[in-house]
């Protein structure tokens, strides 16, 4: 098979390649360092607090990711089924269990040392539970669990704060502590967050950008970029407050020009649909997928996957004056921790807010979290919004449960038919 | 004159339709997709323009006011068209295999395979007139299913007595077979075709004026049918060397076609070769709603197919022997991998073969009401359309489900229901021009 076109990359993508690339080394060079790895989630990821202890953030989600659009994780994914998981297993758990079956390299080419905790800081989707038990399995290692009540009457309560503070101040930081060797620094952590919220507050202008038109951004397949720093490894980092600052210049400047999204074949010139996606993407045909968006004139302007670390377009910022409240609260308002009539009242938002043509929701096979209750989702924002819904089925890291003639079938058919609609009875045979 | 064309180019058999300025259908073509998507829709556009050069036959034969004649002549004419496209094919066939017999396969056989040949073809020949004969009942209507059972047949027999491989011959035509398939016929051998056909039933004793109906047809033959617009649609849509307004989405165009058929139609179900799609179209075709299956294409019409091979049955008797069962069985899997396990597991629990095809229809329509209610229910009136629409078994099953599940509802359903995608299409490249 021929290589992939070398993609058009921004000098933000090139930034954020090398921080990625810089936090890989730390991390298999730990054993020369001395460094401490903590394993985590990118849901109620605490990086904040990992960094107060000087430890390293590893993230088997983004791995399985990396391993995914590396053309690796089908591989992964059939060794673990060799070991007993079963097919319907989230694949994200197969395509790390399968990773370190084959020697657990890092995308430096590097071993990935075994990590020194595991942290489990967000219970809304179960599978991760599980995931880090077979994990504990394998490493052998010291696991501290945050339990995170789930919102199931649409709002928190200060009892769910206080329950998640306490679980952070009797079980988290002692054992971070233990582990470390170093004492917890409340002040360190609040000059952490600060930082934290300058990144924020930048993140929500740049996909608040989509606003526009055209949209200088594409808030799904770019918005995967964008968000990379704060939901990964960067939060309350400076590198992070860079990122974002070189990253606004560069969306200023499309605004500017009236220029469309950066893709990996140049600008996107037509903006024809403006759509709003629910649900994960695919990551092993990444470019092919974005393709059958971009090339149909199709942009996305908001999604429900770029807020799966954090929804900060909804208000939320960690807070340097309440620091171990704002990680309960963060923790708390995840994505999928929210209940469903609260993401459908987030996704009719977001149709109106950003002027959508209508609402895709790409339904991950192997990911109940997301998926359980999506068609019904879909069919109350079609209802509310009067805007016409697509639904189509990929998978997350499963190469086999990608059909790309099936999935450009379906969307070709969508954004045909919002055309169809667009011009109305005239047209109509 | 300017005609419209819609193609559509399904995983099992390419469609076209051809619509006149009035957007009057004149002409339907079909044929199998050869997994050569150009060649597919070259072949069944030549059929929608033979389709509508009949149509305009018929309608200059009714305008000299003898339409019951004309119609008794139509049908020996079409018949008898099909007779000579066949021979024609043969004789093309039976020199391409000629040309096959070489390689160190064959080295010193080679004029005793040749004399096979020669025999075989000859058996042929003469069996065409009885297969296009009047009343004759054909499986299938492609060349391919025709001339390649009777020649498996006939080439076996003949390698018996001539004490040569079977092999040999199945080989030689396998190959020139598909090169044949991958040949289109010209403007040029379809007029000679009617006027040969035309000939030939004239020559039947015919009592009608003959001078009238030979002119008849030169007049419609000298017709240009022109490509004025053609829209492309299916599965193999992008491979059409169509520019990118040509093509449409198949969802958009069994909507439409579903609309055109019967307007009244709010909820379309379709069930191809590996599609299972349902529609919701508004008062005027638009598309509202749809939702099909994912990549997986248990329950769909190519499920029938592999069913009908494990059974050793043309597709087009699976219906009728399911109409046959006492009982349905209970089908739990409709996976297309799984489909000749499952006959085999009910086989061998003793169950007969009509109550499990009885089952099979039945699971095949419970799989595409759960894609329905998916797509937001059924709505009245309701239009079922693709290949699995002929199949009584099938549009059984639909009816009692339909029923149970929302009431009394009109369920339309229309014999070129197959056509329905190149309808939409043509519709698309009559709208495209007016």
């Amino acid at each position: 098979m021929s290589a992939e076109k070398e993609a058009v990359k921004d000098e933000s993508m090139l930034l954020q390649k090398a921080m990625i690339s810089r936090n890989y080394d730390a991390i298999t060079s730990k054993h020369e360092t001395g460094r401490k790895v903590v394993s985590t989630f990118v849901p109620g990821n605490l990086n904040e607090l990992v960094m107060c202890f000087d430890m390293l953030n590893n993230l088997p989600e983004i791995n399985a990711i990396q391993a995914g659009m590396r053309k690796l994780s089908g591989g992964y994914i059939m060794e673990a089924e060799k070991g007993g998981h079963s097919e319907d297993v989230c694949t994200y758990v197969k395509a790390d269990i399968g990773q370190m079956a084959r020697g657990n390299i890092a995308p430096n080419g590097k071993p990935f040392p075994d990590p020194d905790i595991l942290l489990l800081s967000y219970t809304g989707c179960y599978t991760f539970m599980k995931w880090f038990e077979l994990l504990r399995e394998q490493y052998k290692c010291p696991t501290v669990m945050v339990h995170v009540p789930y919102q199931g009457d649409g709002h928190t309560t200060q009892n769910m704060r206080d329950y998640i503070v306490k679980q952070l101040k009797e079980e988290v930081i002692p054992t971070f502590e233990r582990i470390s060797g170093k004492k917890f620094d409340i002040d360190l952590l609040r000059e952490l967050m600060t930082r934290s919220a300058k990144a924020e507050d930048d993140l929500v202008w740049v996909i608040e950008t989509a606003k526009h038109k055209p949209s200088p951004i594409d808030a799904y397949f770019g918005a995967v970029y964008y968000v990379g720093p704060i939901f990964s490894a960067f939060r309350g980092t400076q590198e992070a407050v860079d990122y974002y600052k070189v990253l606004k210049k560069e969306i200023q400047y499309r605004i500017d020009n009236k220029m469309g999204p950066i893709t990996p074949e140049g600008e996107m010139k037509e903006q024809k649909y403006r759509i709003v996606v629910e649900g994960p993407p695919n990551w092993t045909n990444y470019r092919e997928f974005w393709k059958m968006f971009y090339d149909e004139g199709a942009v996305v302007v908001a999604s429900s996957y770029s807020k799966v670390g954090g929804t900060y377009d909804m208000g939320f910022r960690h807070d340097p004056k309440n620091p171990l409240e704002s990680l309960a609260d963060y923790c708390l308002g995840c994505y999928t921790n929210r209940n469903l009539p609260t993401r459908v009242d987030i996704l009719e938002k977001y149709i109106n807010d950003y002027e959508a043509d209508g609402l895709l929701t790409n339904s991950i096979k192997s990911c109940n979290s997301f998926s359980a209750g999506q068609l019904m989702m879909m069919r109350e924002v079609e209802k509310r919004t009067g805007k016409p819904g697509a639904f189509i089925e990929t998978d997350l890291v499963d190469p086999r449960y990608f059909s790309a003639a099936n999935v450009k079938n379906r969307l070709e058919s969508y954004f045909q038919m919002i055309e169809q609609k667009r011009r109305g009875v005239k047209s109509a045979a | 004159m300017r005609c419209f064309i819609g193609i559509d180019l399904g995983s099992t058999t390419t469609k076209s339709v051809l619509m006149d300025e009035n957007m009057k259908v004149l002409g339907r073509g079909i044929t199998g997709s050869r997994s050569n998507y150009d060649i597919a829709a070259a072949v069944t556009k030549q059929e929608a323009k033979i389709g509508t050069r009949f149509t305009l036959f018929r309608d200059r034969l009714a305008s000299n006011g003898k339409a019951q004649d004309a119609e008794h002549l139509i049908g020996d004419l079409e018949r008898t068209f099909r007779l000579e496209q066949f021979l024609y094919m043969l004789s093309e066939l039976e020199s391409t295999c000629d040309g096959f017999v070489s390689g160190p396969r064959v080295v010193g056989k080679e004029s005793i395979i040749r004399e096979a040949l020669d025999t075989v073809f000859k058996n042929l020949r003469a069996e065409a007139i009885g297969i296009y004969g009047p009343n004759a009942a054909r499986k299938s209507d492609f060349f391919r299913d025709i001339a390649g059972s009777r020649y498996m047949a006939l080439a076996e027999d003949v390698a018996k007595k001539a004490d040569l491989n079977f092999d040999l011959l199945v080989n030689i035509y396998d190959k020139s077979i598909n090169e044949i398939e991958n040949r289109m016929s010209s403007d040029d051998d379809v007029s000679k075709w009617f006027v040969k056909a035309l000939d030939r039933v004239l020559a039947d004793g015919s009592t009608l004026n003959k001078e009238n109906i030979t002119s008849a047809m030169n007049d419609t033959l000298s017709i240009p049918l022109d490509e004025t617009y053609v829209v492309g649609t299916g599965y193999g849509r992008v491979r059409l060397p169509f520019p990118k307004e040509h093509i449409r989405s198949e969802i958009l165009c069994h909507g439409l076609g579903a609309h055109m058929m019967f307007p009244g139609t709010r909820t379309v179900l379709d069930i191809g070769g590996q599609d299972t799609k349902g529609i919701q179209v508004d008062e005027n075709g638009i598309v509202e709603n749809f939702q099909m299956n994912d990549r997986c294409a248990a329950g769909c019409g190519r499920y029938l197919g592999y069913i009908a091979n494990e059974m050793n049955m043309g597709l087009h008797e699976l219906g009728p022997m399911a109409m046959k069962a006492n009982k349905v069985s209970r089908i739990n899997s409709t996976c297309t991998v799984f489909a000749g396990a499952e006959l085999r597991d009910r086989l061998s629990l003793g169950e007969k073969r009509e109550d499990i095809l009885a089952g099979l229809h039945r699971a095949i329509i419970l799989r595409a009401m759960s894609i329905l209610s998916r797509a937001g229910g059924i709505r009245d009136e309701f239009t079922f359309t693709g290949g699995v629409a002929k199949n009584e078994a099938a549009v059984r099953e639909l009816n009692k489900l339909v029923e149970e599940n929302y009431g009394k509802l009109k369920i339309n359903i229309d014999p070129d229901s197959i056509y329905t995608g190149a309808l939409g299409g043509a519709t698309f490249a009559h709208r495209a021009c007016n």
